[in-house]
């Protein structure tokens, strides 16, 4: 009974963590890109400086009417959000947020596979909701998407190879565990690959060429209206948790502070995933779009190789301190 | 995979039933319920995928039966192959197949010309190579159990050591094999590229070879 009722807490707090986490990050976004903008952003629902504009938004969301386009494939365009979103839900369950068996969801063995893995399974439903709203924007869309996911997978999956085999495990509690504070600077080219990788994954500025709204209206959710779209918008906030998280799990060390991480631990991922997420967002507005050509290219012509070099760099430093 | 297991049922004869007695084939576990459902839900899938007429149908089926894989994968404790089979065949392979399908064509609805006249060798050749490989499988593994309560057969580290000590020759001489693909893939593309400019033009073919 204490297992049963064990595991239902800890799916209970990954679910809240799941709902609320999203939600935070999308309302960051509006003040932050309204003050780097010199504008104060959503200011009136609430009351104060328009914390609930984002609840205001779910419920104009959930009152709008469902519209599945005549020419679209119907069981496809309605499947699409949830396999869009669901794997995010799957990854939060295998991050650590601070040291000990009990401060993980679901300790998986193979960790940085399964999150990675389960990652690319969200693409696919960017890829369903392209090809069936039947609109040729939309299939412009979904192409970019499995183009973009094509390239970046790969640099991604080398750099976290990298911390694999520097911490000599692929579970990622085991990969804190091991964690010392000079893999910061021995791992930081992967860190920043990865990380850069998992933006164009993300399809966030200034890799949204998917979506790029001022050419192909906004990509594979061109058709979407509602509750659909709006969980189309959960996925992505979602994704950046989810990417913030994992980068600093797997090379910012994770509940590792500078002082001692006695208790304190999950505040210290906390931390380092917020900055993240505000790194996430101060790109969006920096950065203008890159162009699929130079998409294509930064990823194979600068990544990659980035990528097998910091590999060779590990494995090199792995060799001559042990 | 349901049809390996029964014809292995079937085939095996007294071998089998004798493990089957110790391990209490008419009362089987949860594990090994989940596994034939797992199984006969893959199988579904696979048929589909080959027999559906929509052709990102049965990509989309693929991902059910590959998944279905991965999951019976994990039922066996290999939960690394089932995340690398999910990793590369789910995340890359298919949203591949994806990619060059809504590159050339992919109408929604029904593809009348999606049927070959060769269904029947195909069907053939498909009963034979399974009844190969549940052959090959039921006489290497007849007898074998899984011990699901001790430590994971398969996790990575057992998979890693054995990879790399018992198996170490095979996995080289594969990812050699791999590599001579992608470089034969690498010159057929390139060499396509450079007889599709000739023709078109002398300036256009001296760039290409330029470039290279």
């Amino acid at each position: 009974m204490n297992d049963v009722l064990d595991v239902a807490l800890r799916l209970l707090v990954v679910f809240v963590v799941f709902l609320t986490f999203p939600l935070v990050i999308g309302q960051t976004e509006h003040k932050v890109m309204a003050h780097m903008q010199g504008r104060l952003g959503p200011m009136y629902a609430g009351g104060f400086h328009g914390w609930a504009q984002l609840i205001a938004d779910g419920v104009k969301f959930a009152q709008k009417e469902d519209v599945v386009p005549a020419g679209a494939d119907r069981r496809i365009f309605q499947l699409a959000p949830a396999v869009a979103l669901l794997p995010y839900l799957l990854v939060l369950l295998a991050i650590p947020i601070g040291p000990g068996e009990g401060a993980v969801g679901q300790l998986i063995d193979a960790g940085v596979f399964f999150v990675l893995a389960v990652m690319g399974v969200g693409v696919l439903g960017s890829l369903m909701a392209g090809w069936a709203s039947a609109n040729k924007f939309s299939l412009l869309g979904g192409l970019r998407t499995a183009a973009q996911l094509l390239a970046y997978e790969l640099p991604m999956l080398l750099t976290a190879a990298s911390v694999a085999m520097a911490a000599g495990t692929v579970s990622l509690p085991g990969i804190l565990d091991a964690f010392e504070w000079w893999w910061l600077p021995w791992q930081i080219v992967g860190a920043i690959v990865f990380f850069v990788a998992g933006l164009a994954e993300l399809q966030r500025p200034p890799f949204d060429m998917p979506v790029a709204d001022s050419e192909i209206i906004f990509g594979a959710y061109t058709e979407y209206t509602g509750l659909r779209f709006a969980l189309f918008l959960l996925a992505e906030y979602a994704g950046i948790v989810v990417l913030c998280g994992l980068t600093t799990v797997l090379f910012l060390g994770g509940w590792h502070g500078p002082w001692g991480a006695d208790g304190l631990g999950w505040v210290w991922t906390l931390l380092k995933t917020a900055v993240l997420a505000f790194l996430v967002i101060w790109l969006r507005v920096t950065y203008p779009r890159l162009r699929e050509d130079q998409l294509q290219k930064l990823s194979w012509t600068l990544l990659v190789p980035l990528s097998l070099a910091q590999i060779a760099l590990t494995g090199v430093v792995k060799v001559v301190i042990r | 995979m349901t049809l390996a297991a029964s014809a292995g049922l079937l085939a095996a004869g007294p071998t089998t039933r004798a493990a089957a007695e110790t391990h209490g084939f008419l009362s089987p576990t949860g594990v090994e319920i989940a596994f034939l459902l797992v199984g006969l839900v893959t199988f579904g899938a696979a048929l589909v995928t080959v027999t559906t007429r929509q052709l990102v149908h049965a990509a989309l089926w693929l991902v059910v039966t590959l998944g279905g894989l991965a999951v019976e994968y994990l039922l066996l404790t290999a939960e690394f192959i089932a995340w690398v089979q999910v990793l590369i065949y789910v995340g890359s392979v298919v949203v591949l197949l994806l990619f060059g399908l809504m590159l050339t064509r992919a109408p929604i609805g029904r593809s009348p010309d999606a049927d070959s006249g060769n269904c029947w060798a195909a069907l053939t050749v498909a009963v034979a190579a399974a009844a190969a490989l549940v052959w090959v499988v039921v006489d290497a593994f007849r007898t074998t159990w899984i011990d699901l309560d001790g430590p994971a057969a398969g996790s990575t580290e057992a998979t890693g050591a054995s990879l790399f000590q018992n198996w170490v020759l095979p996995f080289e001489a594969l990812s050699v094999l791999l590599l001579a693909a992608l470089v034969g893939a690498i010159v057929l593309s390139r060499k396509a590229k450079a007889d599709a400019a000739t023709p078109a033009g002398q300036d256009t073919g001296r760039d290409t070879e330029g470039a290279r």
